[in-house]
């Protein structure tokens, strides 16, 4: 491939002013990406990857000083007034976002914001532009083109809206597109359905690609080449083979590592957790179900008849897409949701049916983990006041014994005492899970609800909070009800797993049952959609899930561009 | 502090060349709180500067020019007194060649020294200003906060006599009370505090509902933390940018308010005095006496004017984002 590049960095150099002085963002980049290639880069949070994408659009705040070039269609974009920015934007170099539903205007039918971009940039107008944006509905594989074109986008789902983001990104036939974590925000089974998608794209259409993602495994399954960034640098630059099965710097090694691997089980992150020895249960769930009003319509079951139990010193594994009912179960177990009929036993009292200061007794027992540390937090109070915080509503102990309490809560999540007088933001987004975890094991409690505890963190930050995780549930032995939607950290940890869709229960077993050997349809749909960090196992096992598909009587997604030649 | 010596202090995992995460300063235990980083912000914002300083000026001039209750100032002439019209009233200040003279802002028709009214009416209007304040912040926040967390029926209740304060017009009531209570500065600080909590009230109540879905009050609640505590801890001092902002914006239509309803007759009456008395007194003297109208009134332009200025300040250091690009 010697064609030339579609868009180009050259020594790009970002520098911000902020109130507390500069912050050196990306300093200087060299990539280039080609036609029909896809460039992955790489990199946790503030590594400068978002930063160097926006340079190629020229959307970077007015705060930002940059220098070095960024080349989209032989034009430095830095050297290009508005009128000329706007005629490269979408087409030339066209962008699709993270959460689709932020990226389309809420008020304007899903045609209109497609005919926007060709009507701006003069590539059709009125009735054939209309018609070119169901055409392009049609290729991104949306079903009734014709009807979904005058929706609104409340009315599509995760899937469906961000292939209209995509068919919105490709309206003007750009050269070169740019995907800031296009999946981060969907569901496995749609994140491998849009991946199909982009990768049609650029065979079908030799667009180039700059994929910008932290997932390893999206990295396997996309990239021809790799770009990792630490920092504001490249740190290393290769195909996807030689980066990923073949690591040369200590960081990019260290990224790999951290990724948990479907299918390695237990201790992928230092020891493996113990297994159960008790058979009393610590948290047992019959005929759960909890239901929604809504004003003029009959409720919404959100969970339907679930049973399961936890029993002590289990991590029970609670799986699903979004819509099934896992986090519901896990705020009505913490009492912020009431139930609708059933019966939940913690410890072998019915928390359905305790009210007052009983409850509150029962709650000392039960510990809670959020997703985002960021929101489960408040601002307001520094970390010593809110890991102290259930010592002081239950009124246990003195303040001498409560600051020695959180000291050595401190020391058991691995954060130094200094961090005392310290307030959330002061704290980088692992820190503060560390944070929430001490809190939630304040009161040592027998059940802990982790409502996907990792999935707001960076990869190898993640991997150090499972390794403490598993070390802290080792030593305490708290049983534990592990709600996630990713099957890799579920692997890597929990006894049992439990698989829910729409509200009910598709499966339940052990962990080797149900994640190796499972014989349920929608498992294994789950199951073959994760992707791995390794693009030649990942090869196989997208084949292995188009044989699936198959199997199942479906097809798989792709860009259909007969419609668009003619 | 202890901690660097400490041995059985576990060495941090993340403490190396290639982590993302920010390594935790253990030398130290000085941190910023929110409140820190806000004041830190107000402090640099120039306009807000300038207009805290006039303000202090004008509150420093106004209390120790005439004194206060039994206390004198250095001013020689107090607000009731009269004595001879000197030079038809004019105002002896003057800048070039500097001078104060005997009376800097003039005197009234009768022979009252004007510095001293304006200074009274001054103290009066600031006087009602803030209790207006402080009655209305109170009642606002309890109100929007009590009715945006409990949600149901307080909720509705509490809303509809929030709605019920606002269909009354301040003015007819303004004319009862005053009627009532006469000249009674107090008290009519008091009614016009009662009734202007409604607006702070409504952002309140919007500010505590999206507070009350955040996942730190979930988090709160799950340990078992009761509602009165959760609102004090968890919730009111995340609200405490827009109450703040809020309460400064109130104290500058208080002052409004006073001079609107002193100039109807209905507020502060003679013999003591208000900024908006002394323009009502005086209107009809603009042409002849314009100073006895326009002394009053770069008063209260100042004072309205510096305390939106100070609540911009404010908005901008709770709200950093707002201000920037």
């Amino acid at each position: 491939m010697t064609s030339e590049a579609v868009l180009q960095f050259k020594d790009l150099d970002v520098k911000f002013k902020t109130e507390f002085g500069r912050v050196h963002a990306v300093k200087g980049l060299n990539l280039e990406v080609r036609p029909g290639e896809v460039v992955a880069l790489v990199g946790e949070s503030g590594s400068g990857k978002s930063v160097t994408a926006t340079t190629a659009l020229g959307l970077l705040p007015g705060n930002a000083s940059i220098g070095g070039e960024t080349i989209v269609a032989q034009q430095s974009i830095t050297k290009l007034n508005g009128k000329q920015l706007r005629n490269i934007r979408g087409n030339h170099v066209a962008m699709v976002f993270q959460e689709p539903m932020t990226a389309l205007n809420p008020v304007i039918r899903v045609g209109e914001q497609l005919t926007e971009a060709m009507e701006v940039h003069g590539v059709a107008f009125g009735r054939e532009a209309w018609g070119r944006a169901v055409d392009l509905l049609e290729a991104v594989g949306i079903p009734n083109a014709e009807r979904r074109a005058k929706q609104f986008p409340h009315e599509l789902s995760g899937g469906m809206r961000q292939r209209v983001v995509i068919a919105m990104a490709l309206s003007c036939d750009p050269s070169v597109i740019i995907a800031d974590e296009p999946t981060t925000a969907l569901d496995v089974t749609v994140q491998a359905d849009i991946l199909d998608l982009l990768r049609s794209l650029k065979d079908k259409l030799n667009t180039g690609i700059l994929l910008i993602t932290h997932n390893m495994g999206v990295v396997a399954d996309m990239a021809d080449r790799v770009a990792v960034m630490f920092k504001g640098d490249i740190v290393e630059h290769g195909t996807s083979e030689e980066v990923l099965l073949n690591p040369q710097h200590p960081y990019t090694k260290r990224l790999l590592d951290a990724v948990p691997h479907l299918g390695d089980g237990h201790g992928q992150f230092g020891e493996a957790v113990n297994p159960v020895t008790s058979e009393e249960h610590a948290l047992d769930v019959k005929n759960f179900v909890i239901e929604y009003k809504r004003q003029g319509k009959k409720p919404f079951r959100a969970v339907d008849d679930v049973s399961f139990d936890v029993r002590r010193g289990e991590i029970v594994g609670l799986v699903g897409e979004s819509g099934s009912g896992k986090s519901t179960i896990g705020r009505a177990l913490l009492g912020l949701i009431p139930a609708h009929s059933g019966e939940v036993r913690v410890l072998g009292e019915d928390l359905t049916q305790l009210r007052g200061s009983a409850l509150k007794k029962l709650r000392r027992r039960i510990g809670v983990i959020f997703q985002d540390p960021a929101a489960s937090l408040n601002p307001r109070l520094p970390v010593g006041d809110v890991i102290a915080e259930p010592l002081d509503v239950h009124r246990i102990g003195t303040s001498a014994e409560r600051k020695n309490r959180v000291h050595e809560l401190l020391d058991a999540v691995r954060l130094p005492r200094s961090a005392y007088n310290r307030y959330p933001h002061e704290l980088s987004g692992g820190q503060r899970q560390r944070v929430s975890i001490a809190r939630a094991l304040t009161l040592n409690p027998d059940l802990l609800v982790a409502d996907e505890p990792t999935s707001a963190l960076d990869v190898s930050v993640k991997a150090s909070v499972l390794e403490m995780f598993t070390e802290l549930q080792k030593e305490f032995g708290f049983a534990c009800l592990f709600i996630s939607h990713d099957l890799a950290v579920i692997d890597s940890l929990a006894h049992r797993v439990v698989v829910m869709q729409y509200g009910k229960i598709v499966e339940r077993g052990t962990r080797e049952e149900v994640l190796l050997h499972s014989s349920e349809e929608y498992t294994r749909r789950l199951l073959a959609a994760a992707p791995v960090p390794d693009p030649i196992e990942q090869a196989q096992r997208r084949a292995d899930r188009h044989a699936l598909l198959a199997e199942f009587g479906e097809q798989v997604v792709e860009l259909d561009t007969r419609e668009l030649d003619q | 502090m202890s901690d660097n010596t400490n041995p059985t202090q576990p060495v941090q995992p993340e403490a190396d060349q290639y982590s993302v995460e920010d390594v935790i300063d253990q030398t130290t235990d000085k941190s910023y709180s929110q409140g820190q980083l806000v004041l830190r912000r107000f402090l640099r914002h120039k306009a807000a500067m300038v207009a805290l300083i006039t303000l202090i000026l004008i509150i420093i001039l106004a209390f120790t020019s005439i004194g206060y209750g039994p206390i004198p100032g250095w001013w020689d002439k107090d607000y009731l007194t009269t004595s001879t019209v000197q030079n038809g009233g004019a105002p002896t200040l003057s800048l070039w060649p500097f001078q104060i003279g005997e009376h800097p802002f003039g005197q009234d028709t009768i022979g009252k020294d004007y510095f001293a009214m304006v200074m009274r009416g001054t103290q009066v209007s600031l006087f009602i200003a803030f209790t207006v304040g402080i009655i209305a912040t109170f009642l606002g926040t309890a109100i929007g906060a009590i009715a945006g967390y409990y949600r149901g029926i307080t909720e509705s209740l509490l809303m509809r006599v929030t709605d019920l304060f606002i269909i009354i017009p301040a003015l007819v009531l303004a004319a009862v009370f005053g009627r009532t209570f006469g000249s009674n500065v107090p008290m009519l600080a008091v009614m016009l505090g009662v009734i202007s909590w409604t607006g702070l009230a409504r952002l309140v109540r919007g500010e505590v509902l999206s507070l009350r879905e955040r996942e730190f009050v979930a988090a709160a609640r799950a340990i078992g933390t009761p509602s009165p505590t959760i609102i004090r801890r968890h919730v009111l001092p995340n609200a405490l940018g827009t109450i703040v902002v809020n309460a400064t914006l109130l104290i500058s239509s208080a002052i409004l308010t006073e001079t609107a309803i002193s100039f109807l007759g209905f507020g502060v009456r003679a013999p003591d005095t208000s900024l908006g008395l002394l323009i009502q007194t005086y209107q009809n003297a603009l042409t002849t006496r314009p100073w006895l109208f326009w002394w009053p009134g770069i008063f209260i332009l100042g004072i309205a004017l510096c305390v939106n200025f100070i609540g911009d300040g404010l908005r901008d250091a709770f709200d950093p984002r707002q201000s920037m690009d």
